[in-house]
């Protein structure tokens, strides 16, 4: 079995509780994900905290077309996955994939922590999963 | 600016006509806009027009004739036909024409609007991992405001039974058809909580006005409607729009609220004034908080509203008399100017079926769209 390799490069950080990689603004601003090519002029690499709040969330119930590259082939074999925002206080709101929660279970606030997750049969990708109890 | 009047209103039913491209759709418009108005092609001395995915508006020459006036392609998204008519009111009230076309056309393929990361400046991963959805967008932005603002599932339901029961009654409409409460929320989701019926689909269709200066308008003894004011705002500062990838955590302004003061401090009138509204309902949540955005009520309010009937044709502000997006479709370069056609032909009494009683005065339309630009317009009569 072939090794899974990040959907992109030098989106988190390379270390055992991997982080995503945003940019600070000169204005103090953070963004992601980080700016490239000229944009990045000015903007230092900025990681960004692990965990936060959920802001707001859905579930994608029907196939997306091309360019989405996820699992499966057809309509027939597409299984509904849930993403939303995530709040990271004090630094901002990043959209994500929500993993390891049912639709039900999710709620505005609740606790929520990143992950890197196989995403289909070449690449991983980030999302986050609601925080669980130390 | 002097003031500048609508005196031809011309519109192709939208939804599906396989035998007519999307131009020919808008030289449809276009013809039925001069007869109203009385008028020959020939009279027209400068327009404006576009479309998103049927090619440059000026080839309509080639079928309406080739008289020589001057042309204008306009590209400007989900603004298209409110940056038309914005032009054609620029170039009629600045004194230089005094009869000026504004058009808008489209016809789409069928399913959700596919989106290409590289256009949008943003990165493939974003497409890649499916997060790049427009409809995901309008999801996670009524989720976010039903649970902060009070709003049930049963009123975005309302949404959109109201928007069948006025295109069953609209000759325009594309959704002729009413469609029960019930049938509309257990439909299958789409991204929740929104279900099939509360999206609008991608269509076609074609819309013409033809605007006149006042002294124009008296010669011809025109049956015009007053541009009280146009307002087209692009996004300010840390709002939240779609396809982006992450938000700021300022919160930040909104192009609709931006454009809506602008629009009501031009014409002078408050939304208290407005007889008649038409609002950017690309689903039933965008009508909801399109309600407030543009002033009509405070964040929450829409929950007793939608109950009390109050944005029903009889109601206290009737909105989307003709259906909106929802029953309508939205062929992108006509969507805006079907909701100028719509309140023309109401300020007018020319509704028919769907008229708003009480002989209406003053006509509101909204229009919003990537990448976070809205356009609104104010007619008197």
């Amino acid at each position: 079995m072939s090794v899974l390799t990040p959907i992109a490069e030098d989106l988190w950080t390379n270390e055992a509780e991997p982080r995503l990689i945003g940019g600070k603004l000169a204005s103090g601003t953070i963004v992601f994900p980080m700016p490239a090519g000229d944009a990045a002029e000015g903007v230092e690499r900025y990681p960004l905290a692990r965990k936060g709040t959920l802001w707001s969330f859905t579930r994608q119930d029907f196939r997306p077309k091309s360019p989405y590259e996820g699992p499966g082939e057809t309509p027939q074999d597409f299984v509904p996955y849930l993403i939303g925002y995530v709040e990271l206080p004090g630094e901002v709101i990043v959209e994500s994939l929500i993993v390891d929660a049912k639709l039900e279970e999710l709620k505005l606030g609740m606790p929520m922590e990143l992950v890197i997750v196989p995403f289909n049969s070449q690449h991983t990708t980030f999302a986050f999963r609601p925080e669980r109890a130390a | 600016m002097s003031d500048v009047y609508i005196i031809g209103a011309g519109i192709h039913p939208f939804g599906r006509t396989d035998h007519r491209s999307g131009r020919e759709q808008g030289v449809f418009a276009v013809r039925q806009a001069l007869d109203d108005a009385g008028l020959e092609w020939s009279d027209i001395e400068c327009a404006y027009g576009g479309s998103a995915a049927s090619g440059a508006a000026d080839i309509m020459v080639n079928e309406l004739g080739l008289t020589g006036l001057p042309f204008i392609n306009v590209a400007n998204g989900c603004a298209t036909g409110g940056s038309s008519l914005a032009s054609a009111q620029y170039a009629v009230g600045s004194g230089a024409y005094d009869l000026a076309l504004a058009t808008g056309f489209d016809k789409h393929d069928r399913g959700a609007f596919n989106a290409d990361p590289k256009t949008y400046g943003l990165p493939e991963w974003y497409g890649q991992t499916g997060m790049m959805l427009t409809t995901q967008f309008f999801a996670l932005k009524i989720q976010r405001y039903m649970q902060l603002h009070g709003i049930s599932r049963r009123t975005l339901g309302l949404v959109a039974e109201k928007a069948f029961r006025n295109g069953a009654r609209t000759d325009h409409a594309w959704r002729r058809s009413e469609v029960d409460l019930d049938t509309i929320l257990n439909a299958p989701m789409i991204n929740d909580p929104l279900t099939k019926y509360m999206f609008c689909s991608p269509a076609e269709g074609g819309v013409a006005l033809i605007l006149a200066s006042e002294k124009k308008m008296r010669e011809l003894g025109a049956d015009g409607v007053k541009i009280a004011n146009i307002a087209v705002r692009t996004r300010p500062p840390n709002s939240f729009e779609v396809f982006q990838p992450a938000i700021s955590v300022q919160e930040g302004g909104k192009p609709t609220v931006l454009a809506s003061k602008a629009a009501f401090e031009g014409a002078g009138i408050g939304p208290e004034d407005v007889d008649v509204a038409q609002l950017q309902d690309t689903e039933s949540g965008a009508e909801i908080m399109h309600m407030a955005e543009n002033g009509f009520c405070k964040d929450g309010d829409q929950e007793q509203w939608l109950a009390e009937g109050r944005t029903e044709l009889n109601g206290k502000l009737p909105v989307n008399t003709d259906g909106g997006c929802l029953a309508c479709g939205e062929p992108i370069g006509a969507s805006g100017l079907r909701q100028i056609y719509e309140n023309v032909q109401q300020l007018r009494g020319r509704g028919g079926a769907r008229q708003v009683p009480g002989q209406p005065k003053v006509g509101y339309s909204h229009v919003y769209g990537a990448p976070g630009l809205a356009a609104v317009a104010i007619l008197e009569r």
